[in-house]
């Protein structure tokens, strides 16, 4: 047990080290979200509800669809292209424990992850009116969100890593599914305004209830109205991220494959 | 140190070894010759602990590989085909790494020197050459001292000179006394490091014997040829050379031109073994 913590500490720091040096990781991961910030923050500027502009709103989708950029997609993506290049089947050779991985991808999305939110809140915050919340309830909220939806996020993005068939082909199955799965949670647009199956459809995946926890957290209270059920619901978003957690750790453990058969 | 009884694999309906037996002892080199599609690769990721088996028994290092623990890959050593990863790392952070994941860990400075990768330790490991990147592989396969050590096609694709100085390291390996189990496609290699080869085709072994013996080489006969004082080729078949060389000193005067004796080599004897086996499976299948 200490080994593992121990060699998957190792693992974190070489992880990072390695995402950092891919330059087109980091600017898939990092600046994309940000430069999609700009755009949408610079043309929808409305206000889409008393004190609320739309670009607040995006900033709030934007961090938590982060959450599945940096943990879903990118695992997806890079697990298939470390099995082709053999660098799971050699450390399967090894004996690092196979949880070693695991926490060392986990410190990676961490790493990623506060990367991007940094970034959002940054720029949010400077250019588009986003106001840091004053209230401690809602830091709370905000870093048990950020902890639930980055742990199902990796877990699930670990457990998608057997579908795709190569590491060249990961991209094209992994994207299309986060971006569809951005509109149709509200990240791109106002959800409530979605038509209903859209939302239903949506409500069946972590991202839309990510995007609902983080506009609690950095909207006002009168905005709860807008939504959907007409409030924030955070009791079921926990509940919902907790049972793709479970559902995620489940499959990962079944199917992960640490070499192309 | 390695002992396999009547291993069977099927991939599908198609059995792929058909009852292995081999042992390998503590100490030595022993090379597994065939074919591709053999089953070499097979019989080794099974002992490698990376498939499972359908039938029969194995133990490597006293441990049934499908039941491998962490301490028994702590004494390990693999050293895979076609590797591509940490392409962003450099050579020194690489192997420092993999430190971390041995009890007995080499020191890491003296590893890149001893696998001539001195001057490369501190680039990154995608501009290093096709022979510097397997040497790579093989610091990272012997960085935990093990005491059994796992090469697939190590020298696939180096020049002449890279191959003779990778014999070296091997051989230094075997001098620590660390077991080496070596798949080769190169007869010369199998010549020059291994104690003992295996022969592998169809998935069944069909000789295990030291280099100088396989395939009854020590008793097959020898060629003597020279040119006669017209510049004709003669060539005689026989298993005194030593007496036919003695002969031809005394017909003539002084060197005797063009003469060569010549024994056969490994790599002839191992095609003769495969293609023997080759004909044999054409009976088996003709109706």
């Amino acid at each position: 047990m200490i080994t593992a913590l121990r060699i998957g500490l190792q693992r974190g720091l070489l992880e990072i080290k390695q995402f950092n040096r891919a330059r087109e990781a980091v600017v898939f991961t990092i600046a994309f979200p940000v430069i999609l910030l700009f755009i949408f923050g610079s043309v929808f500027n409305d206000e889409i509800a008393p004190g609320v502009t739309f670009s607040q709103y995006f900033v709030a989708g934007m961090i938590a669809s982060g959450l599945v950029n940096s943990g879903f997609q990118n695992l997806a993506i890079t697990i298939p292209m470390e099995r082709d290049t053999g660098a799971l089947k050699r450390l399967r050779g090894t004996p690092m424990p196979p949880s070693a991985f695991f926490i060392g991808k986990g410190i990676q999305v961490l790493y990623s992850m506060s990367l991007q939110v940094i970034l959002l809140l940054a720029f949010g915050a400077l250019f588009f009116g986003l106001e840091l919340p004053s209230e401690a309830s809602r830091w709370i909220a905000f870093a048990w969100i950020i902890a639930l939806g980055s742990i199902s996020a990796a877990i699930l993005g670990i457990a998608f890593s057997t579908v795709p068939k190569s590491g060249r082909a990961a991209s094209a199955v992994v994207s299309p599914i986060v971006i569809v799965l951005q509109f149709f949670s509200g990240v791109f647009f106002v959800f409530s305004q979605l038509p209903g199956w859209m939302q239903q459809f949506a409500a069946l995946f972590p991202l839309k209830w990510l995007t609902q926890g983080m506009r609690y957290v950095f909207l006002p209270d009168s905005f709860a109205s807008q939504e959907v059920a007409g409030s924030y619901e955070l009791g079921r978003i926990a509940i919902i991220l907790i049972l793709w957690t479970i559902v995620g750790t489940f499959l990962a453990v079944k199917t992960f494959a640490w070499s192309r058969k | 140190m390695i002992s396999i009884r009547n291993l069977r694999k099927s991939y599908g309906s198609e059995e792929v070894l058909h009852g292995i037996d081999l042992d390998i002892e503590r100490g030595e080199i022993f090379a597994l010759l065939g074919p591709n599609g053999a089953g070499k690769t097979t019989t080794v990721e099974i002992l490698e602990g990376y498939r499972k088996r359908d039938g029969g028994e194995v133990s490597v290092l006293g441990i049934d590989p499908e039941k491998a623990t962490m301490q028994w890959r702590d004494s390990i050593g693999i050293v895979l085909q076609d590797s591509a990863d940490f392409p962003d790392l450099t050579v020194r952070e690489t192997i420092s790494h993999f430190r971390h994941y041995y009890s007995r860990a080499r020191d890491v400075a003296h590893l890149i020197e001893s696998v001539g990768l001195g001057e490369k330790s501190d680039q990154k490991i995608r501009t290093l050459s096709g022979g510097q990147r397997r040497r790579l592989d093989v610091a990272l396969g012997i960085i935990g001292s093990p005491e059994l050590l796992f090469l697939d096609e190590p020298t696939t694709g180096f020049d002449p000179k890279a191959r003779r100085s990778f014999w070296d390291l091997i051989k230094n390996l075997r001098d620590e006394g660390t077991t080496i189990l070596l798949t080769t496609h190169y007869l010369d290699e199998a010549e020059a490091l291994a104690d003992r080869v295996g022969v592998i085709a169809e998935g069944r072994i069909l000789e295990v014997a030291p280099p100088t013996t396989l395939g009854g080489r020590e008793k097959a006969m020898a060629k003597v040829s020279w040119r006669d004082q017209f510049g004709s080729l003669h060539q005689v078949e026989t298993n005194s050379p030593t007496e036919m060389v003695a002969k031809l000193i005394a017909e003539f005067d002084g060197e005797i031109p063009s003469l060569s004796v010549k024994r056969p080599t490994l790599e002839e004897i191992y095609l003769e073994m495969i293609g023997e086996n080759d004909s044999e499976l054409v009976d088996e299948v003709a109706p």
